[in-house]
């Protein structure tokens, strides 16, 4: 009873947090933590499963540029574009999914595979410079009125979208408790432990993982989507690619990878760390006499390793261990 | 209920076993004996589909298993016991029984299996919660023997059950395997440990490199001078 008075009260909270005056730039910081949590819920759907992916910067990319192409060249709405590009992303998961499932490219190699298809993605945006506008990046045309427009799912309110982002969350926290409650998870679960003993029990291990995988795909892919509409921007940097990729494994790593809430604790780490170190470059060069490029891609690469080492279950991992419940057997 | 007919298999350019013929009929209990490396896990892999045949055939109750994969051979009624048990360790013995019993067709019966395999193993009752690679390597095998009865199967294929464990712990499994036997299933082992192992079934085929070189009761193969000679050593 009170969980659930307490999870009303939190999403009444969370609800009011437009209505209250809060900064603007405040709640774009909560609406970019809020997108990328969702990306990152959606790797960890599969990820908790040690299937470990570098590719989902490509899943993302796909989604954001899709919706963004198909709504400049073709004129379509992301109403019909963003299923588009979820379709497309789906395909390639597919794509790159099946013939390592089947011939059973596992941990390592089957991050390697999927880096692959990271730089690949990334490759292609800035080769076809003249249709993505390459590495300078990509921008939606406005929907040419004023206000916002359904049709062009354009909201220069951000009180608009952030309750878009908002109730997008909530979906991928819904989606994460589903896979954790199904049937598919003790099989997932096995898979991850020993492919050939779950293929001799009756599991079918290709089917398995192409399911979670298609899922995870769509799930990141979508968050690229609303992270396109939301910028109306996007470049290779901050939607699609390797860098991207790596982001993501971080974040749900330093968060915690079998946590409901591990990717949305691992967003506000990473995305609070990106902006103080973005306001803070000026006096970084002050101080360092140069300018410190990518030092928030090192300070990443330096936490990841520690975290793999002493805090594997990520920080809300981690807490809930220590303070909310005795270890489970 | 179950036959080989002239299976050859292997991995990649190498074959490990040639043309065999096995027969196993509702009820009976077989064993396939012979030392390390004679073919025995390979013939186990073929059946269950874990690897392609290269000729032959095998025939489940009537039924070409060749072109099915693997979780659809489960579906036929033979459930495998794999070599060194191959638990999911990380998982509790109840989530390892439940795995068992993933397949569509069998998920309703989860429940009623469930409480069979208790009542069989209630060892694994009072460890249901407890994670399946922190137990002895007995209770391990009872797990995974478990895991394989979960699918209510018409045939259990257990691949070296003795394998690894201690002496005293052996006898506890082939007890456990008479009284699967007992209550009705049809079983075909394949064993390094033949004095212990001819105990329990009705009948064996000794592998030797790939081939079946004899076969008999196990009246008969225990009497065989040349089997005892080579194979249990008085």
């Amino acid at each position: 009873m009170n969980r659930i008075l307490l999870m009303i009260l939190a999403a009444a909270a969370l609800v009011a947090v437009p209505f209250i005056g809060v900064p603007p730039y405040w709640l774009h910081i909560m609406i970019v933590i809020l997108i990328w949590s969702f990306a990152y819920t959606g790797w960890s759907v599969m990820g908790r499963f040690g299937l470990v992916s570098l590719g989902h910067g490509a899943f993302m990319g796909i989604g954001a540029y899709g919706t963004a192409l198909l709504w400049n060249h073709a004129g379509l709405t992301p109403w019909i574009g963003i299923p588009i590009s979820l379709l497309l992303a789906a395909a390639f998961a597919l794509l790159i999914g099946y013939p390592c499932f089947k011939y059973r490219i596992i941990g390592h190699y089957f991050a390697l595979v999927t880096l692959a298809l990271s730089v690949i993605i990334g490759q292609v945006i800035v080769a076809t410079r003249d249709h993505t506008g390459g590495s300078l990046g990509y921008t939606p045309e406005p929907h040419g009125g004023e206000g916002f427009s359904i049709y062009a799912l354009q909201f220069p309110e951000k009180a608009h979208f952030y309750l878009i982002a908002l109730g997008a969350w909530v979906i991928g926290l819904i989606i994460w408790r589903a896979v954790d409650r199904s049937m598919a998870r003790y099989a997932l679960e096995a898979i991850s432990e020993d492919e050939d003993a779950s293929a001799a029990v009756g599991v079918q291990v290709t089917k398995e993982k192409l399911k979670i995988t298609v899922l995870s795909a769509v799930m990141t892919a979508f968050a690229g989507a609303m992270y396109c509409q939301y910028q109306l921007f996007v470049s290779p940097d901050t939607v699609a690619g390797v860098g991207i990729s790596l982001q993501i494994v971080f974040a749900v790593v330093a968060g915690g990878i079998y946590t409901q809430f591990g990717p949305t604790v691992g967003a506000i780490i990473t995305i609070v760390l990106a902006e103080v170190l973005r306001i803070n470059i000026g006096e970084l060069e002050h101080l360092l006499g140069f300018r410190p490029f990518g030092l928030d891609n090192t300070i990443y690469g330096i936490m990841l390793v520690l975290f793999i080492i002493f805090l594997p279950k990520g920080v809300l991992g981690t807490f809930l261990e220590k303070y909310l419940r005795p270890a489970k057997a | 209920m179950l036959e080989i007919k002239g299976v050859t298999a292997g991995y990649g350019d190498f074959t490990a076993l040639f043309n065999a013929d096995i027969e196993v009929k509702a009820g009976e209990a077989v064993a396939v004996i012979g030392p390390n490396g004679a073919g025995k896990s390979t013939l186990m892999r073929a059946i269950s589909g874990m690897i392609p045949l290269k000729g032959g055939a095998v025939t489940m109750e009537g039924q070409d298993t060749r072109s099915i994969p693997p979780h659809k051979i489960v579906e036929l009624g033979i459930a495998h016991v794999p070599e060194n048990r191959r638990l999911f360790p990380r998982m509790s013995v109840e989530e390892n029984l439940r795995v068992g019993c993933y397949a569509p067709p069998f998920r309703a019966k989860f429940s009623e299996r469930l409480e069979f395999v208790y009542e069989l193993f209630p060892r694994m009752k009072e460890r249901r919660d407890q994670l399946a690679g922190t137990m002895s390597g007995g209770e391990q095998q009872m797990c995974a023997i478990g895991r394989a009865l979960m699918s209510d199967p018409k045939i259990l294929l257990m691949d070296e059950p003795s394998a690894g464990l201690a002496p005293v712990i052996v006898q506890q499994v082939f007890d456990l395997i008479r009284r699967i036997r007992s209550d009705g299933l049809t079983v075909l082992i394949v064993e390094q440990n033949v004095q212990q192992v001819l105990k329990v079934v009705d009948r064996a085929y000794l592998l030797e490199a790939g081939s079946i070189r004899h076969s008999g009761s196990s009246e008969e193969l225990l009497g065989s001078e040349d089997i005892r000679k080579a194979y249990i050593g008085v």
